[in-house]
């Protein structure tokens, strides 16, 4: 069986991706199981995605302990704990990340047992999968095929540019010689045992869940879920204040001269300031890696 | 034809090509993708019914109860909190004897809230007269929910049904579905008889009886068990019926290389295709080791599960839910099957795991049938065992330890 985890944050089509890999092993007549999984916060925030391929039927289910193929679409999950990019992670798995950075100044930071292989095509999410495909021997008809199934609610340009990203990658990813290894699940007769334990009682005040901290999303970094950054133009406002009024994380606030300053260290991108503005005077621009971003904010508030 | 389908989408497509009529709707995780996938073939005018969004999902309960009473086919789903904030009116409409088929895609309860799947939600709903029945793939959530309509709709029956089908693991999860042909769907599952509903448009009648005294109470609720366990009987024989139409058979205990089996798992829902991972593996080895998994809960297939577990060694029962102050809950629904059953198996050994969507690890898997061979070999049954390693109780310890440190730093501010 191929085991094959996506890591990426919502919005960056990695659940897409996972999909159209999933959809191109059935068309080459492979049993498939394919699911994302996230929590209740959706756009920006850390998700991944899995996909099993067999030529048996699937009884497998949940998230891969062992993957064989680690497809990451943005390297600042890799810093991030509980993103999980390198959970059981073996000298046999192979990671592509989705970066600018070099495979070997990926794998010094990293430290990680198995190969790296760096993808630079752009987006990330059908580059993604283009990469994984090719990686996993899918030809490109089955891909174009898979691609076209799982993005038929697309424009016909929408389809042209992505289908030519998935070529980019695709040839990208054609100069490599790593391979991707299936590996067994631990047998019955040498299977590490659990650890099971007696879980003791422990007394309710530890024992009944409560959070001690007070204003915990302070210290949570949610600037970096954005793949869009708000900017407002403030020669165009009108210090209306509906952008503050509508902000559903409270990230806007008003200057002492009534303009409105928006707190990228919370601010997730979700654009609700810019639908609302009556006077266009948001924009959204591209983040290139939130972490980058985040330096860059603190720069502008150490330099003014 | 095969197409790659979620549970949630599976679902959908057993609702449509039932040909519900009715649906009230209420989103909760993981349950919303059913009606939003319902709602856009609604609004794209590939399937005509009626969906009305509720105020709750205790509205919402009560509205497909009292459609349902007037003889349309009625839909809704739900998930976990959503379902217990119904359980009032599960109860009340299952009294009414109104037949419609419920979706819940298991979610653990609160506190603390979750998102995933363990059985605890859906077993609140157990003793309410929905009949349950419980998939463990894609495949069986459409077929599933065709089932569900016939069997509620039964004379014999005439209850709501609910059909299970866990989060995440299903629910998002996309595997291969054939879809029964349209044509074979409506053989087997002819439109709705409007003459044996007791409500019709002009022709009052209530179905908010009062009786005191415990007597005629007595008569109307025992009617309701009789009628749940007629579901057997025409489970049976549906199931069949299915089988000549589309291959694809469905007994009421699905029993997985158990026959000689020495050593054998029952549970219920999507993990047991994990627990048929770890079979195969364990047999590649030689070791007898099987599943037995009910797919129809309530009624309780008692005989049918008397006889597949008949001359076993050992059975590991695996919860994933949790009576808080008694245990597991299949555990003492299995034992009170057994106990007066001839050749019943010589040990039961409880299992709690999965709880709150904890994965269940294949090794976890072989351990347990290891435990149960021992008590079936020593006589020695072990007290009832949570999955929980020590690993995870030291991470706990440690996030206990942060809370700790923020619990003194509060005091002293």
């Amino acid at each position: 069986m191929l085991r094959i985890r996506f890591h990426g944050r919502g919005g960056q089509g990695m659940k897409t991706a996972s999909r159209i890999l999933g959809s191109a092993f059935f068309l080459a007549g492979y049993e498939v199981q394919d699911a994302p999984r996230y929590g209740a916060e959706r756009r920006g925030a850390p998700m991944f995605a899995y996909v099993r391929a067999d030529k048996e039927i699937i009884y497998e289910r949940g998230i891969i302990s062992r993957p064989d193929l680690v497809v990451v679409a943005d390297d600042s999950l890799l810093s991030l704990p509980v993103a999980g990019v390198a959970a059981g992670i073996t000298p046999h798995s192979l990671l592509l990340i989705h970066s600018n950075h070099s495979p070997e100044d990926l794998q010094k930071k990293l430290a990680l047992p198995c190969s790296i292989l760096v993808l630079t095509a752009v987006p990330a999410g059908i580059s993604c999968a283009a990469a994984a495909s090719q990686l996993l021997g899918i030809s490109w008809q089955i891909f174009k095929q898979a691609m076209e199934m799982e993005l038929a609610a697309l424009s016909e340009q929408q389809l042209t540019e992505n289908k030519l990203a998935a070529r980019n990658a695709y040839e990208q990813m054609a100069a490599t010689n790593q391979q991707v290894v299936e590996q067994e699940e631990p047998d019955y007769s040498s299977a590490n045992p659990p650890h099971w334990i007696e879980l003791p009682f422990e007394d309710a005040t530890i024992s009944a869940p409560a959070i001690h901290g007070t204003a915990t999303s302070l210290h949570m970094d949610t600037g970096s879920w954005r793949t869009l950054r708000p900017v407002i133009n403030q020669e165009r406002c009108s210090r209306c204040g509906l952008c503050h009024t509508y902000c559903p994380d409270g990230a806007i606030n008003n200057d002492e001269n009534g303009y409105p300053r928006i707190d990228y260290t919370h601010c997730k991108g979700c654009l609700i300031c810019l639908v609302q503005c009556p006077l266009h005077a948001i924009e959204s621009v591209p983040e290139q890696s939130p972490s980058y971003s985040n330096q860059q904010e603190e720069k502008q508030c150490a330099d003014s | 034809m095969r197409r790659l389908l979620t549970g949630n989408g599976a679902a959908a497509w057993g609702v449509r090509l039932a040909g519900a009529e009715y649906i009230p709707a209420f989103p909760i995780t993981p349950q919303t993708e059913i009606i939003e996938t319902i709602s856009r073939w609604i609004g794209d005018g590939e399937f005509d019914a009626r969906m009305v969004t509720m105020d709750s999902e205790h509205s919402m309960i009560t509205a497909a109860g009292t459609a349902a009473a007037t003889g349309v086919r009625v839909f809704s789903a739900t998930s976990s909190q959503g379902l217990l904030y119904a359980m009032e009116m599960l109860y009340t409409v299952a009294g009414w004897r109104a037949p419609f088929v419920l979706v819940n895609v298991s979610r653990a309860l609160s506190s603390p809230i979750t998102l995933e799947p363990d059985h605890n939600d859906v077993l609140a709903a157990r003793d309410s007269g929905f009949l349950q029945i419980h998939c463990a793939t894609c495949q069986e959530v459409v077929d599933c929910l065709l089932l569900a309509y016939r069997l509620g709709e039964d004379e014999r029956v005439r209850l709501p049904v609910i059909v299970n089908l866990d989060g995440y693991y299903l629910s998002f999860t996309r595997e291969p579905v054939e879809l029964p042909e349209e044509e074979v769907v409506r053989r087997f599952l002819p439109a709705c008889d409007l003459q044996t509903a007791p409500i019709r448009a002009g022709d009052p009648v209530s179905q908010g009886v009062a009786v005191l005294g415990g007597s005629q109470y007595s008569y109307f609720r025992y009617e309701t068990h009789a009628a749940d366990r007629n579901g057997l009987t025409v489970f049976k024989e549906i199931t069949r019926e299915f089988a000549r139409l589309t291959g694809r058979s469905y007994p009421a205990v699905e029993e997985y290389r158990a026959e000689d089996a020495d050593i054998v798992f029952f549970m219920i829902g999507s993990f047991s295709t994990k627990a048929k991972a770890a079979i195969d593996c364990m047999r590649a080895e030689g070791q007898r080791v099987g599943l037995v998994r009910p797919r129809l809960l309530r009624p309780f297939p008692d005989e049918d599960i008397v006889k597949a577990l008949q001359g076993k060694k050992g059975v590991a029962v695996l919860d994933q839910n949790i009576s808080f102050g008694k245990g597991g809950i299949l555990y003492a629904e299995l034992a009170s099957a057994l106990y007066n059953a001839d050749g019943r198996p010589e040990v039961l050994v409880s299992f709690i795991g999965g709880l709150g969507g904890r994965d269940i690890s294949r090794e976890e898997f072989f351990e347990m049938a290891k435990v149960t061979t021992r008590a079936a070999e020593s006589g020695q049954i072990p007290a009832p065992r949570m999955l929980y390693t020590r690993e995870e109780l030291a991470q706990m310890h440690g996030l206990q330890a942060i809370a700790a440190a923020e619990m003194n730093t509060r005091e002293e501010k």
